[in-house]
This record gives structure tokens, sequence and C-alpha cells, in this order.
């Protein structure tokens, strides 16, 4: 019997290649053009040493250590080491998703739709399905390392040498066979696909916050994080290889456990419980607002969270602006110079706009929710019954709005709060909330104009997603490129105030807001008039 | 009394209208099939009839009100279970009864409990881990907790069991006695015929035939199974025969009502060893109009024999 259990590996490996033809090549490539292309920034960033240094200096705080691990070579910064202790990590994070979306695709996803089912009736071995998922994880990850390792070395950087570049990619690969091993676990431990990847996630988020809490106060912490280890490699200062090696085993151990789980287990079954539902609905589900508020809770919490910490990280850095910024013409460039304000001061309102454009996201998420639940047909149970077409659209920009007003309150907070805390002379923690709200006449706007393409052109509302990255770029980039100021005006975000610099326009605030309300009536009449359905 | 109507009603989809003048009624009281291939403008019809699809020419009333102006008030007293059912993965399907009940406004039988135990569902599991059919109980448990005059049901039984589907008829015949009405689109032709007073067949957006099921079949006919000493000739010739189809060493054919007595003595010539006759099923009835008539006499006595 047991010789059989990995019967027709080789097929299935080529199954999974074939049914990844173009997902796991852009992931690999992303990677290795990602890593090469911020090393290069790096060098155009920072012209030589003395630029450098100055950015290290502002890495020897606890909130940076927190946020990409322990600074290593901050005393002779150069440029390998910059990308290896400014980059690793994050990187290494998003290298631990792939492994955790792709396992998850291929086992408990392709179980629970009855894929592994058709598979396992073939003569197929019980466990061929795993290894031959983890074999091609194994793989890629190996070429991932490979592939980043030379595209750095290939850019001919000084510091950037064969050995150090080695040792990242090999970083970023090991941490990637470490998660495939860990979302292959989850993957037998849980009842459904949805509880095996929130679990793998949650250990990923976990890892990552072990680690930073061990960083700041105790090193023994982070042993017991992976992503611990892999940042003791210290590419291009030490070249330590034993962390990665350490990993790899780990990784091995990890996955030869998941095949013993996946042997003593049956098909569709966990060996977590499966906990049983609410048999009745609470009453705040019971409205058509209380289902948009329930379908969107997990994605409202995650992004206000997000926001909070963005706010928090950029808040950390606010201490060190001054130092950090005399020394950089380019970062001058980017924000307005006015008289009679600090550096500081001037770089909220760029800190703010990045944030409110990120806010937005989730914004006009919640608000376009309402087509996805129409292309699925779930609207159809909405509207069927004694609620009329204003409430359903009403509900869905409620909730836009209340998404936008926690995510600007929570940017502002988080950047007020620890800024504070980093700086000798204290700002007003009103000025940092109001610079955060006087962007949301220009949310409104956005989601009027949302709310125009749900009524009229649903098939177009995508479209949203576009002038929103248009508005960042132009926001963003707009001062370094000198754009002409009217390529300024083509965005709601445009005409907001930039406090503390500038006083607050009421006039342009009640402006927006007025843009904002006809649209939305606009799309409200589009609504009441069209089908319902795909 | 009329609950429910369409005046030619037409829907049109860019250039393809789904529909094409349906005029339906559907009285008090009364349980009407609904019944046609795929593609035929079943589902299109009642959505219009619940507002969800706004009506490009025609009139489609409920209790007497316009169903795309008046559709929340109306809504109050119509339950509705969609074809398609898609539920929200990460609510149970306790929560989801309760939500649809809810947002009918409020009016429940409370007996949400007595129809899970029928239905035989466990309220507790998410919607992601049901079946169809689980998906059909959510969807009827919320309809027949509700208390309306007037239930909208597509396809309601298709994923089913049998011991399932007789729980819906038995509800479905309970709400008739209560003097309330059902308009049911089905391809389970015996549950129509089971049910239904009245019926309907569309097809490419048009309504072919309606009537009561005794008068359709009045309309078509007979069914004569016949076993001849002698075979019979000329039979294809013959005017009001149809269907033709050698079953064992008898023929089988549709007979028009008019043509009976005149079949009946021209086959007697043949030495007739054993006749049956019997009323057309509304399958044969529902593939005569579905193949079109001239063809099904073809491929019936071609194909078969």
């Amino acid at each position: 019997m047991t010789r059989h259990l990995f019967d027709g590996t080789g097929t299935l490996i080529r199954f999974v290649l074939r049914r990844d033809r173009l997902r796991l090549p852009i992931w690999l490539v992303s990677f290795a053009a990602v890593s090469a292309i911020i090393a290069l920034a790096f060098v155009g960033l920072y012209q030589n040493q003395e630029e450098r240094q100055a950015m290290a200096e502002t890495m020897r705080n606890p909130a940076m250590t927190a946020m990409v691990g322990p600074g290593y070579g901050l005393d002779n910064y150069t440029v390998g080491a910059m990308t290896a202790h400014e980059m690793l990590l994050m990187t290494a994070v998003v290298v631990g998703l792939m492994s955790i979306l792709l396992v998850t695709r291929h086992t408990r996803t392709d179980e629970e739709d009855g894929r592994i089912e058709m598979v396992r009736s073939l003569p197929v071995g019980r466990l061929s399905n795993l290894l031959s998922i983890l074999l091609v994880l194994t793989g890629a990850n190996i070429v991932l390392a490979l592939l980043t390792a030379f595209s750095l070395t290939a850019l001919g950087i000084d510091s950037v040498d064969l050995e150090g570049s080695l040792v990242y990619g090999a970083a970023l690969g090991a941490t990637g066979m470490v998660f495939a091993g860990i979302a292959a676990v989850c993957a037998q431990l849980s009842p459904n696909a949805r509880t095996a990847l929130g679990l793998s996630i949650t250990v990923l988020l976990l890892a990552y916050m072990i680690r930073a809490i061990g960083d700041v106060t105790n090193e023994t912490l982070s042993w017991f994080s992976p992503l611990g280890w892999i940042l003791r490699s210290e590419a291009y200062v030490n070249n330590y290889w034993w962390p990665i090696l350490l990993t790899v085993a780990g990784a091995v151990l990890l996955m030869a456990l998941a095949l013993y789980l996946n042997s003593i287990r049956d098909l569709g079954s966990g060996f977590l419980p499966s906990r049983a539902g609410k048999a009745n609905a609470s009453r705040s589900l019971l409205s058509p607002f209380g289902l948009v508020f329930r379908l969107q809770r997990t994605g409202l919490i995650a992004w206000a969270v997000g926001l909070l910490l963005i706010g928090a990280s950029y808040g950390s850095v606010l201490g060190d602006l001054e130092l950090f910024f005399e020394d950089i013409d380019l970062m001058q460039q980017m924000i307005v110079q006015a008289e009679g304000f600090s550096l500081t001061e001037q770089f909220i309102p760029v800190l703010m706009a990045v944030m409110a454009i990120l806010g937005t996201i989730p914004v006009l998420l919640a608000v376009l929710k309402l087509k996805t639940e129409e292309k699925n047909d779930r609207l159809e149970h909405v509207v069927s019954r004694s609620v009329s077409r204003n409430h359903v659209m009403g509900s869905y920009l409620g909730m836009s709005v209340l998404t936008g007003f926690i995510m600007l309150s929570l940017a502002a907070l988080g950047l007020g709060l620890v800024g504070n805390a980093m700086m000798d002379e204290q700002l007003s923690l009103g000025m940092y909330y109001g610079s955060a709200m006087a962007y949301l006449p220009a949310m409104l706007a956005m989601i009027g104009l949302a709310v125009v393409l749900l009524g009229w052109a649903p098939n177009l509302a995508s479209a949203m997603w576009l002038y929103l990255a248009f508005s960042f770029f132009v926001i963003y980039l707009g001062g370094l490129f000198q754009f002409p100021e009217w390529v300024g005006k083509l965005t709601p975000f445009g005409y907001v105030s930039e406090i503390p610099i500038e006083e607050m326009n009421y006039l342009n605030a009640v402006m927006l807001t007025v843009v904002a309300v006809i649209l939305t009536a606009i799309g409200f009449v589009g609504f009441n008039r069209r089908d319902i359905g795909r | 009394m009329t609950v429910l109507r369409t005046i030619d009603l037409t829907k049109k989809f860019g250039d393809f209208a789904a529909l094409d003048g349906v005029n339906i009624e559907v009285g008090e009281g009364e349980i009407y099939g609904f019944i046609g291939p795929n593609g035929a403008g079943k589902s299109t019809t009642l959505r219009v009839l619940l507002g969800i699809l706004k009506a490009t020419d025609g009139r489609a009333e409920i209790f007497g009100k316009d169903s795309w102006k008046d559709a929340v008030e109306i809504h109050k007293r119509v339950a509705y279970v969609p074809g398609d059912i898609s539920l929200w993965p990460n609510l149970t399907g306790g929560e989801v009864i309760d939500l649809f009940v809810k947002l009918r406004g409020g009016n429940n039988l409370d007996r949400r409990q007595e129809l899970i135990q029928k239905f035989d569902l466990d309220p507790t599991k998410k919607c992601r881990t049901y079946s169809k059919g689980n998906r059909q109980k959510v969807a009827l448990i919320a309809a027949f907790s509700s208390d309306v005059d007037l239930y909208v049901l597509d396809e309601p039984t298709s994923g089913l069991d049998p011991l399932m589907e007789r729980v819906f008829q038995e509800y479905a015949m309970e709400a008739k006695k209560q003097g309330k009405s059902i308009l049911l689109s089905s391809h389970i032709l015996s549950e129509v015929e089971k049910l239904c007073d009245k019926v309907a067949i569309i097809r490419e957006g048009k309504i072919i035939e309606t009537g009561t099921l005794k008068e359709l079949r009045h309309l078509t006919g007979t069914i004569l199974l016949v076993e001849t000493k002698e075979p019979i000739a000329g039979l294809e010739e013959l005017k009001g025969v149809s269907g033709i189809q050698q079953k064992g060493s008898a023929l089988s054919f549709q007979v028009e009502t008019s043509e009976v007595d005149h079949v009946i003595r021209y086959i007697s010539r043949f030495g007739v060893s054993r006749i049956e006759s019997s009323p057309p099923t509304l399958e044969e009835l529902f593939m005569r109009h579905y193949e079109g008539t001239g063809k099904a006499v073809e491929s019936g006595a071609g194909g078969e024999s």
C-alpha cells in the first residue's frame, strides 16, 4: 500500500505548473524586478555615502527596528546593506504570502470544490497531490532565490556582490518554503479553505509581530519566528548562511508533518473542529445596512488596523525628519517649501495625502461591493423583498462614508499620537485631525462618482480604480515631476487644503461636498431606473 | 379575482426580445404552472413581475398594482424563490432565513422551526457548505414562513430529493387551501401535473399554450396504444394522427379529439387484439410544443423504430 502513496506525483506536478503557467512566472519575475528596482532607486536617491549615513541614523530607533528588523552594518551603510536591511523583511512577508496563497489554492480550495475527489478517484497516490504542490513550491522558491540574486548582481553596483545577493535571494526563498510548509499544515488542520487561508495568514502576521516585539525588547523571542531567523543572515555585510539552512530544515520538517497529517485525515475534514454558526440572526444583521455592514465588517477592521499602523509608522519617523531631509535634495523637491513652517509640518500634508488616497481604497471597496453582490445574484434577494432601491443603494453609500470617516480618523490618530511621542516639540492633535478630515470632501466626491457609475454604467464601475491610481500619481509624484498646476485639479484630491501649511479652504470643501451630493443624486436616479442583474 | 397578470409583456435585452408579448393571469387560490425549455423566458417573466427587471413594453401587475412602480408595496405580500440561489458564504442558513423574513416586512408566521425540521436543514451551518438543494431549502423556508398572498417560485425543487419535493408539495397545497396563489415555474412536469390548476407553456419568449390541464389535453387529443393482427397500413397518412411509436408489438400514437371516431373505424379493419387509451401526459404535451408540431411526428416515428 505505502508504495503507492505517491503514484502520479510527476504528472500532477506538470498539471500544477500548467494551471499556474501565468500566475507563477508573474509572482517570481515581480520579486526579482522589484528587488532590483529598489536597489537601483537607492542608488539614485542617495548620491553618496554621507546621504546614506544620514539615512542610517534614522534607522537607529526602536520603531524602525520593529518595522524592518534590527539594524546591521549601520556604520558603513552601503547600498547593499541598505537594500537588504530595509527590504528583506517586507519582501519576505510577501513571498510568504505568495506561498500561502498558492498552497491553499491547490490544497483546500481544490478539495472544497471537489476537484481533489476527481483526481483521487484516478490511479493516483493519496499523498501525491500535496507532495506535488509542495515540490512545485520548493522549486519555485529556489528559482525565486536564484532569479533575485542574479538580477541584483547584474545591476553592477559595487556593494551588491554575488555572494551577498545569493544570501539575500536564498533568505527570500527559504521564507517561501517555510510558509509553504506552514500553509500545508494549516490546510490539514482546518475544516475548510477559508479557515486554512485565514489560519496561515494569521501565522504570518504573528511571525511578523513576535519578531517585532522580540527585536525591540528581547532577542530570544525573535527566535520563535521564522522571519526572525532569516533576518540574521545579514546579507551584503556578514553573509551568514546558517540561518538560511536552519529555515530550510524547518520547512522540510513542516512539509513532512503536513504529509503525515494528510495521510491520516479523511478527505474534506480537518483536525480543528468546525464550529457551528448561529442558528438565529442577531438584531444588528436584520436590515439592509446591517447586512452590508456585516459582509464588510472583517475587511473594515483589517483596513482600520492597517491605516492606524501606517499612520503610526509615519509618525515614528517624524522625529528624525528634520535631520533626514536636510541632506537629501530629492525629498525636498517633493514637498512644498513654505516660510515659517518646520520641515515636519511641511511634510504632514504629503503624508496625509498618501494616507487619504490609501484610505479611499476601502471606501471604494465598500460602495462597489454593491456590484459584486449584484453579479453574484445576491442583490436579487434584497430587492425582491420590500426594500426600495434607494434603501439598497443608501446602505452601501452609508457604509462607504462611514469607512472613509474611520480611515481618516485612524490615520490622523496614528500619525499624531506616535509622531508627538517621537518629537521634542509637540503639534496639536486637533491639527493632525483637521489635516486628515480636510480629505473627507474629496473622498465623498470619489464616492459620488462611483455611485453615478453604479447607477448608470455598472460595468464601468471598476474604472474608479484607474481614477484613484491616477489621483495618487498626480498628487504624490506631481511635485517631483513638476506637472503643471491644472493636472492636479483633475482629481478631487487636488482641491484639498494642505493643513497645517495652508489655511482650511472652506469654499473648496463645500464645493466638493456639493459636487458629491449632486453626483450621488444622479446615481440614485439611474439605479432606480435600471435592471438588476448581470 | 385576479392576483397577477401580464398584458403583452415585452422585454428586450438590446435587440434580443427575451419576452415577446407574454399574457398570463393568475387568480386567487390558484396554482399556475409556468413551463418551457431553458432560455424560453420563464425567469425573465418572473423577474419583471418582481420589479427586478424593467419591462420594455406591456404591463405587469400584481394585486392590481404596477410591478415596477409599486415594487416595494407589492413585495410585502409576495414571497419569491429565485432559480439560481446564491447566498452569502459567511452567513449561516439560520441568519439568512431571519434576514429574508425581516426584509419582507416582518409578517412572519412564526413557523420557522417547524419548517426547518420538515425540510431537515441545519441552520447553524455557513452557507458556503450548503449544496444547491440546501440553498433552495433556505429560500423555501424563508418563503413559507412569511404570511403572504402570492408565492413566485422559480424551479424551487430542481435540487431537492424526492422526499423534500413532497414536503414542498404539501406546503404548496396548504397555501392553496388558504386561498393563496402560486406562480410555479418548473421543469418537473409530474410536479406541475400534480399541483397546478392552470398551465402556460412559453417558448422563445411567447406563450404558445395556456389553459387548464383538462383543456390542454382536450386540445391535444388521446393517446392510443393498439395491437393488431395485421400491421396497420397507411396510419401516418390518416388525418389527426401524430407521434407514432412502436412499443413492443404494439403501436402508440396520438389522435386529435375530433378524429377519434374516424381513426377507430379505420384500425378496426386490421383485427384489433388490444387497445388502451389514455390522456396525454404533460410531458407529451410539452414535447409536442417544444419540438414543434410537425417535427414531433417525424422525429418520433423515424427516430424510435
